[in-house]
């Protein structure tokens, strides 16, 4: 182990070919960062830009970002759904200032330029130059071809309602990005029936963006944070469960199966959060009715890396959207939604669950705080380093919850791709 | 703007900053002791209310629930300590009724919180407006509704005590 005295590193290197021993450093970089955001966010990966549901009509569009880089996602005259980058081919300007609404085509304030839903640039003014007493002044050279300065168009793949987008047009198809496993879980939820929005919830996390990932693919710690967990036996050691990941890791799935909570000395033995005595005033907050689409378990939360996480924690679902603002700070977006065909009662049920989660939620408050305080001793001392060995140092599926593995699978993934 | 005597006048801006004073100074069991037993509590983010979609930061439908809300920000959710401040505007009198028997007030009122944590400056946590419902009940005025809507667009980190 470094000296303790030694807080910053002199020449990071990561130690040994595992992952169980996560540098300090890995989340405080810039260097890193720019080259998580160009790697992981701007190549190779499908992030995610929303839902179908959010622009139902032609001309409907959503402001959002990947990575760190504003677009729009829209639909077109066609019903296709395109999304283009928000920056101007001319000046650079990042012409689009509502977060939502409908047009019939973009135009950059600036100077007027004026784009297709595509991304074609349709429109340039004076570009045939200004006719006055006789002359033509100025224009722009006959060389200058509209389809050469279009907006930067993204590759976008839809699937069972959610929309997907990448600027590199050679990546592989979204169900080969997510491989059997995960695509399984993805379309639990996500079987082809409409969606219908419930509303958004927005948040800043001065955390590393990787952390937010960690968190729900750490299965160790929900059933002791939080109380609601451990309490009601949403989730927590003694619950049936498996974890799953994809063939490079980088993707996973916690899957478990509500338990009967109570008093489990083996679990909740010592465990601070854990309150025998709670019993809920109004039990609408966990009134739970099973769906058919559940299949036997409960809870279903999948993690898409970089930018995703899917929740279905009994009847609260939502998307989580990671977008990250520098190496310290990451913007969270949830889009909390339910199904075309649910019930008024339904909503209602979703809606009040979603108490539990959110910025405010009485179990997903505490992770955002948590991540906080990482990233804080994480820059006191980048030089140290975390400890993953829950379940030991190997990266497989298990059938138990007990383990860190989903996060040493992740890092093992990183260090490939980052050639750390 | 509707009118009202000043007597009722003066008892809503006492409940506003009764209201307040809870909510600043760690006395949550009395957070719900402002509403009715079918009062309900909304912290909704500006966006969803502007909108029309219905999902809240926080919603309450009943005192127990709001109960429930209490004991978690005492017992069960671990989060930085924090102070906060409220400053609330003068409320506007949306309207003022007496039908059936039943005194009905409809007002709002424009709201800053001020968060300090330990170590730290003192910075605007979130602002919006009050949107409320209240009536007159034989303990004084009681909020049948009070709905929370917020500008602040990114919450910083979490959200713990009553707005």
């Amino acid at each position: 182990m470094p000296g303790q005295f030694q807080a910053f590193p002199t020449n990071p290197q990561w130690e040994g070919d595992g992952t169980s021993r996560v540098p300090f450093w890995a989340y405080t970089r810039p260097d890193l960062y720019q080259r998580e955001l160009q790697r992981f966010f701007y190549q190779d990966h499908w992030c995610y830009v929303g839902l179908e549901a959010e622009i139902p009509n032609p001309g409907d569009f959503r402001r959002t970002v990947v990575g760190e880089r504003s677009v729009i996602m829209v639909r077109d005259d066609l019903g296709q759904v395109n999304v283009v980058e928000n920056v101007c081919a001319h000046r650079g300007v990042r012409f689009c200032r509502e977060r939502h609404g409908n047009v019939k085509d973009f135009f950059c304030p600036y100077h007027q330029w004026n784009y297709k839903l595509n991304g074609d640039l349709q429109g340039v003014p004076f570009r045939r130059g200004v006719k006055q007493d006789g002359q033509i002044n100025g224009g722009m050279p006959k060389d200058f071809k509209p389809e050469d300065h279009g907006l930067t168009k993204l590759k976008v793949a839809c699937r069972g309602g959610v929309v997907f987008a990448s600027f590199d047009h050679d990546i592989e198809p979204l169900e080969d990005f997510l491989g059997p496993t995960i695509l399984n879980y993805f379309d639990r939820v996500f079987n082809g029936r409409g969606l219908k929005v419930l509303g958004y919830r927005r948040q800043r996390i001065q955390g590393n963006w990787k952390l937010m990932q960690e968190n729900i693919k750490d299965p160790y710690h929900p059933g002791l944070l939080h109380t609601w967990f451990s309490t009601f036996g949403l989730w927590r050691a003694d619950n049936k469960s498996e974890l799953k990941m994809d063939a490079r890791h980088r993707h996973a799935a916690m899957i478990s199966t509500r338990g009967k909570g109570g008093k489990n000395e083996q679990v909740v033995s010592g465990v601070d959060s854990f309150k025998e005595t709670m019993k809920l005033n109004d039990p609408r907050l966990l009134d739970i009715v099973p769906e058919p689409w559940w299949g036997e378990p409960t809870v279903v939360m999948t993690t898409v890396f970089p930018s995703l996480i899917v929740q279905q924690q009994v009847n609260s679902v939502s998307m989580r959207h990671i977008q990250p603002n520098g190496n310290g700070s990451f913007d969270f977006v949830w889009t909390h939604f339910g199904f075309a065909d649910d019930s008024p009662e339904m909503d209602q049920r979703r809606l009040i669950q979603a108490n539990l989660f959110g910025p405010a939620g009485f179990v997903s408050a505490d992770d955002g705080e948590v991540i906080e305080w990482s990233q804080e001793g994480f820059k006191q001392k980048p030089n140290h380093r975390t400890v993953l060995e829950m379940g030991g140092h190997a990266v497989e599926d298990t059938e138990h919850m007990v383990t860190e593995t989903l996060i040493r699978g992740m890092y093992k993934y990183w260090r490939e791709v980052m050639e750390q | 703007m509707s009118t009202m005597d000043f007597k009722t006048f003066s008892e809503l801006l006492g409940l506003y900053a009764d209201y307040a004073m809870v909510c600043d100074s760690d006395q949550w069991e009395q957070w719900p002791d402002f509403f009715v037993d079918q009062g309900v509590y909304r912290l909704q983010p500006r966006e969803n209310f502007e909108q029309g979609l219905p999902l809240c930061l926080i919603d309450l439908q009943s005192k127990n629930m709001i109960r429930d809300r209490v004991y978690g920000v005492k017992e069960t959710m671990y989060h930085d300590p924090y102070y906060q401040r409220h400053i609330v505007g003068t409320p506007r009198i949306i309207s003022s009724s007496n039908e059936h028997g039943v005194e009905r007030i409809c007002a709002q009122a424009n709201y800053a919180v001020i968060r300090t944590k330990y170590d730290g400056e003192s910075t605007v946590f979130n602002a919006g407006f009050y949107s409320d419902t209240i009536v007159r009940t034989p303990s004084g005025l009681k909020f049948e509704l009070r709905l929370c809507v917020y500008d602040t667009e990114m919450v910083p980190n979490s959200m713990i005590y009553p707005i």
